[in-house]
């Protein structure tokens, strides 16, 4: 894993400078610690041989099965005494989203999936999966609603994307899905998102700004289709697979990202019997919901935003601070106007983007 | 005809051609991309790259765009020292990035500061040149700097969307990135600050999906081509020709998405009068 290599490289050097320096690091080197016990190492290992078991092509392949247990049928196992609830109260009810409220366990939740067919009428039904402006919004009432009562909310997401036609242009499903990632990620109840199949884009983001990101162990959570990028990128369709591996779609690649919190491992015959697995799963999200009930709400909301925050990788001068500094170095010209100062401390913090 | 005359001649035209193309720069003239007029650079570079005949508005550059938004010398770029690094080893990725900074092509968005008439704003202006301005891990930083930034100094801020997209080649990556601006607007929003989306031809995908439909405030430019899913992307689902004018600005603004179509010329005055009644 290059890049907790790169964090511990950075953290060896910062202490190297503390103690050669005399200068007091511990704030960064904290908060750098911190990034890298989110990758757990056991974990890691035990995931790394897992990761293995298919190609991320196959994982692409699982996750659209249509035996595979659909998003509606995680609430059907997980959520007790579910009622649905429908409409956007704006004029529509959009099929491909089922929303509504009942307990997991004995704690009272909003949960809202995506709805796939088994078979075709089922998946016309539901449009595929592909929710329209209307889904969203409608998402977006009852995660509102939650709010209010103080309910957590779960979403179970699988579907290819957004749908792309003309109604949903003409109905903005551009402002619908970034008016669900602006409201979500501000929500005062904690969040919680299962990819339990395909996670297409921007149709699954607005459908997961969470706390914690949960993905099924063959799920896919990518930014465009294999067949898309393939087509696009590699100008030949034909290439999907060799694309699905450049995305690093999977689970796995996900976690190792930072993007992905937990992995639910699916039992062999998870498709035909599906309990098993879903109660690990109910047992983890249970777990969880608990932990998060219990937070202060500005901390459970700084969690939330902190999370997605730090998700992005680029190099700056910060990257470069080790070298820099032990070589004596000042700015390279290029520090923003007004910011940079002279001297080693001054330069430094202009580094650590302290100002 | 003797060879040798012929190949004198032909030696004669060859030089002068290549004399007279050495004098004319490639593109002293520019063919206006609507009603396909052949007009003086310099005309049109004066004109802020808005046809003298036909009104079209052309895509200008980011120094061009600072031009006509910003006061004379009040740009101070901020940022810059974020680079975006090849995490997925994507193919060909880090030789188009290695290209593109070989060429000094600033990333696909350039932040800072500057003055409208003497309000000190926070600006982000995309660059398509920059892998169509699709959003990648910088992009998404930047953004989220200047919404902190903004809301620690009580700025405005004004953001200029054209992109692509999404950045493929960041993978996931590149995806949260929409919740990551998104989630940066809400903050600056919540502290009361003002925040007014201009958008400009073309934007599509995770641009217009994320920060650029959420400003108090949605300016675009006439004929603009604003949309979610790109124009070919959705003829090739539906298998049907989309009607004239679909995703343009007018049409977003008959749908209730955007607040004001404004003239290139009138929008440093046009933000300068918003700016005013916010108290700025
Ligand atoms: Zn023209």
């Amino acid at each position: 894993m290059e890049y907790t290599n790169k964090i511990k490289k950075t953290i060896k050097s910062l202490e190297q400078i503390s103690r050669t320096k005399g200068v007091d690091l511990n704030q960064e080197i904290n908060s750098l610690e911190k990034k890298l016990s989110k990758v757990q190492p056991e974990k890691y290992t035990e995931w790394q041989e897992q990761k293995k078991g298919h190609t991320p092509w196959e994982r692409v392949k699982i996750a659209r099965t249509l035996e595979r247990p659909k998003p509606q049928d995680y609430i059907e196992y997980l959520i007790k005494d579910f009622i649905p609830l429908h409409g956007d109260r704006l004029g529509h009810d959009d099929n491909a989203i089922l929303g509504g409220i009942g307990y997991l366990k004995d704690i009272p939740v909003t949960a809202i999936s995506t709805r796939r067919g088994k078979e075709l009428r089922g998946n016309m039904d539901a449009n595929f999966g592909m929710p329209h402006p209307e889904g969203y919004r409608k998402a977006l009432r009852l995660a509102r609603q939650a709010e209010k009562f103080k309910r957590p909310v779960i979403f179970f997401v699988d579907t290819p994307g957004a749908y792309c036609g003309i109604g949903a242009e003409e109905r903005g499903i551009s402002e619908a899905i970034a008016r669900n990632l602006f409201e979500l990620s501000d929500l005062n109840v904690p969040t919680f998102t299962v990819i339990t199949g395909e996670g297409g884009s921007g149709g699954a983001l607005a459908l997961s700004v969470s706390n914690k990101l949960y993905m099924m162990e063959n799920s896919i959570l990518s930014v465009i289709s294999p067949e898309g990028c393939a087509s696009i990128l590699f100008k030949d369709a034909s290439k999907a697979e060799q694309a699905a591996e450049s995305l690093k779609l999977t689970a796995y690649d996900l976690f190792e990202l930072g993007i992905v919190d937990e992995i639910q491992k699916e039992a062999e015959d998870f498709d035909t019997n599906p309990q098993p697995t879903l109660e690990e799963l109910e047992k983890m999200l249970y777990n969880d919901i608990f932990h998060y009930s219990f937070m202060d709400e500005q901390k459970m909301k700084n969690q939330r935003y902190n999370k997605y925050r730090s998700i992005g990788f680029f190099e700056t001068d910060k990257n470069q601070l080790p070298e820099k500094i032990l070589n004596g170095a000042s700015g390279n010209g290029k520090a923003s106007g007004g910011e940079a100062g002279t001297g080693f401390l001054k330069e430094l913090a202009r580094l650590l983007g302290l100002k | 005809m003797s060879g040798k005359i012929q190949h004198i001649i032909q030696n004669f035209l060859k030089t002068r051609k290549e004399r007279f193309q050495a004098s004319v720069p490639d593109n002293l003239f520019i063919q206006c991309p609507s009603c396909k007029k052949m007009i003086y650079k310099k005309k049109i570079d004066k004109n802020h790259g808005i046809c003298p005949d036909c009104g079209y508005h052309m895509r200008i550059s980011n120094h061009q765009w600072t031009e006509v938004l910003f006061d004379h010398q009040s740009v101070q770029n901020l940022f810059e020292e974020y680079k975006t690094v090849d995490v997925l080893e994507f193919p060909g990725y880090k030789q188009k990035l290695d290209q593109l900074y070989e060429k000094n092509v600033n990333e696909g968005i350039a932040t800072g500061r500057a003055r409208i008439d003497g309000i000190p704003v926070l600006f982000g202006i995309m660059n398509t040149d920059f892998i169509l301005g699709s959003m990648g891990s910088v992009l998404g930083e930047r953004i989220a700097l200047l919404f902190e930034k903004g809301t620690s100094q009580r700025l405005p801020v004004i953001i200029l969307s054209r992109s692509g997209g999404a950045r493929m080649q960041e993978g996931a990556v590149s995806l949260m990135q929409m919740t990551k601006t998104a989630a940066a607007a809400k903050r600056f929003s919540n502290a009361g600050n003002l925040f007014i989306s201009l958008i400009t031809n073309p934007t599509t995908g995770g641009v217009t999906a994320s920060f650029a439909m959420l400003g108090d405030i949605i300016i675009t430019e006439p004929n603009a081509l604003i949309g979610f899913a790109g124009p070919r992307v959705i003829e090739q689902t539906i298998k049907q020709k989309l009607p004239e004018g679909f995703q343009t600005s007018e049409f977003l603004q008959e749908k209730g998405f955007v607040d004001l179509i404004c003239e290139r010329n009138q929008l440093k005055d046009t933000l300068h009068k918003i700016l005013k009644i916010h108290q700025y």
